[in-house]
């Protein structure tokens, strides 16, 4: 069956790019991968943050103000209480406030 | 002094076995390890739902949803799948477009190969579950202690999510009762938070600076479609030529 043999494919590709580092770096972690390992963990989530809001059109109204408003809501909560949890369920709750009060959810 | 107790409780279990045996999965682990996927909850319901539903739109019922979210696990690209499955694309058109589309997992991997070291039977699933909400959160934790089974009941909570939220969407359909829109919006808020945290606990802001900096550019210059691997590539690219800078520093 076509569709169960790319779904099998997907999944195959997937777990080869997963497990591939671990296998590669088996015996000793070569420095370069450690360093590596050490700075890419902050690199990455700031690349997924700018992913996440890849689709904002700052152009176009609501110039991506609940974006931006949610997110300095995040980060200002996070320094001042360094509680994730309690940071992500507030910024959440303000972006689904300010798309409904703009008039902009879908 | 409870946590010596707990500690004391552990090392004296006849027959402990290894350091990560089920007997160290005490109820603060596991309250611990729940309250950190909290965040992730909402975003892999509300996101399994919709792939459930635009799966079952394309013709394809709940046992699909269910193995495509359980086997492939990564939210992205079966969104992106179900466009290559309806469609019919060939075998290498698949096998590259999830190249593309989940290349970043080789990043997440080279960052835990270190971290993931000693985790004993948790390997295999830790480093199958590695997603970018698990990979962002296992982020923030040190290790040490009980860290081991930590990853794995976060990682287990959150593949359930995921699991339960497409399931659910591809039974319950769009009847859902009342409006979630803007509720995908904690999984933004996840990574924001996740990079505050990670920007207040390193006295090293360049890597963070480096990752923001070189993803906006190949933003603007790539569009957004397309900008993730030129991206990753420009970050180990500069990250790699900051190196010799980095060392001297620590």
């Amino acid at each position: 069956m076509r569709a169960a043999e790319l779904a099998a494919v997907m999944a195959a590709v997937t777990v080869l790019l997963r497990f591939l580092p671990f296998l590669a770096f088996r015996a000793r972690t070569p420095p370069y991968i450690s360093y590596l390992g050490k700075v890419l963990p902050p690199a990455m989530i700031g690349m997924l943050v700018v992913y996440c809001l890849k689709d904002v059109r700052p152009a176009h109204a609501p110039y991506g103000l609940p974006e931006l408003a949610a997110a300095v809501c995040v980060a200002g909560l996070q320094i001042w209480k360094r509680n994730s949890l309690l940071s992500i369920l507030a910024g959440t709750a303000v972006y689904m406030l300010l798309i409904r009060c703009l008039g902009f959810a879908v | 002094m409870p946590a010596s107790k707990r500690a004391e409780t552990v090392l004296s279990r006849p027959g402990g076995g290894t350091a990560y045996g089920w007997g160290t999965m005490d109820l603060k682990t596991v309250k611990k390890a729940f309250l950190s996927s909290v965040p992730v909850m909402a975003g892999y319901l509300v996101l399994g739902i919709g792939f459930g539903i635009l799966l079952r739109g394309a013709g394809y019922g709940v046992l699909w949803a269910f193995a495509m979210s359980a086997f492939i696990y990564a939210g992205s690209m079966q969104y992106v799948g179900i466009g290559l499955i309806a469609g019919g694309a060939s075998v290498l058109t698949t096998a590259l477009t999830t190249l593309m589309v989940n290349a970043r997992h080789l990043f997440y991997s080279i960052s835990m190969v270190d971290r993931y070291q000693h985790t004993g039977k948790y390997k295999p699933y830790l480093i199958f579950a590695l997603t970018d909400e698990t990979y962002s959160i296992l982020c923030d934790e040190k290790g040490g202690g009980d860290a081991a089974t930590y990853w794995f009941l976060v990682s287990l909570f959150d593949h359930f999510y995921w699991v339960a939220g497409s399931v659910a969407g591809s039974l319950l359909g769009s009847v859902l009762p009342f409006s979630t829109a803007g509720i995908e919006f904690s999984m933004t808020a996840l990574f924001v938070a996740s990079f505050t945290e990670q920007w207040l606990a390193k006295r090293d802001h360049i890597p963070a600076l480096t990752g923001l900096l070189c993803s906006l550019a190949c933003l603007l210059i790539f569009g957004a479609e397309r900008f993730l691997i030129p991206a990753m590539l420009a970050i180990t690219l500069v990250l790699s030529l900051l190196r010799g800078r980095g060392e001297a520093a620590s």
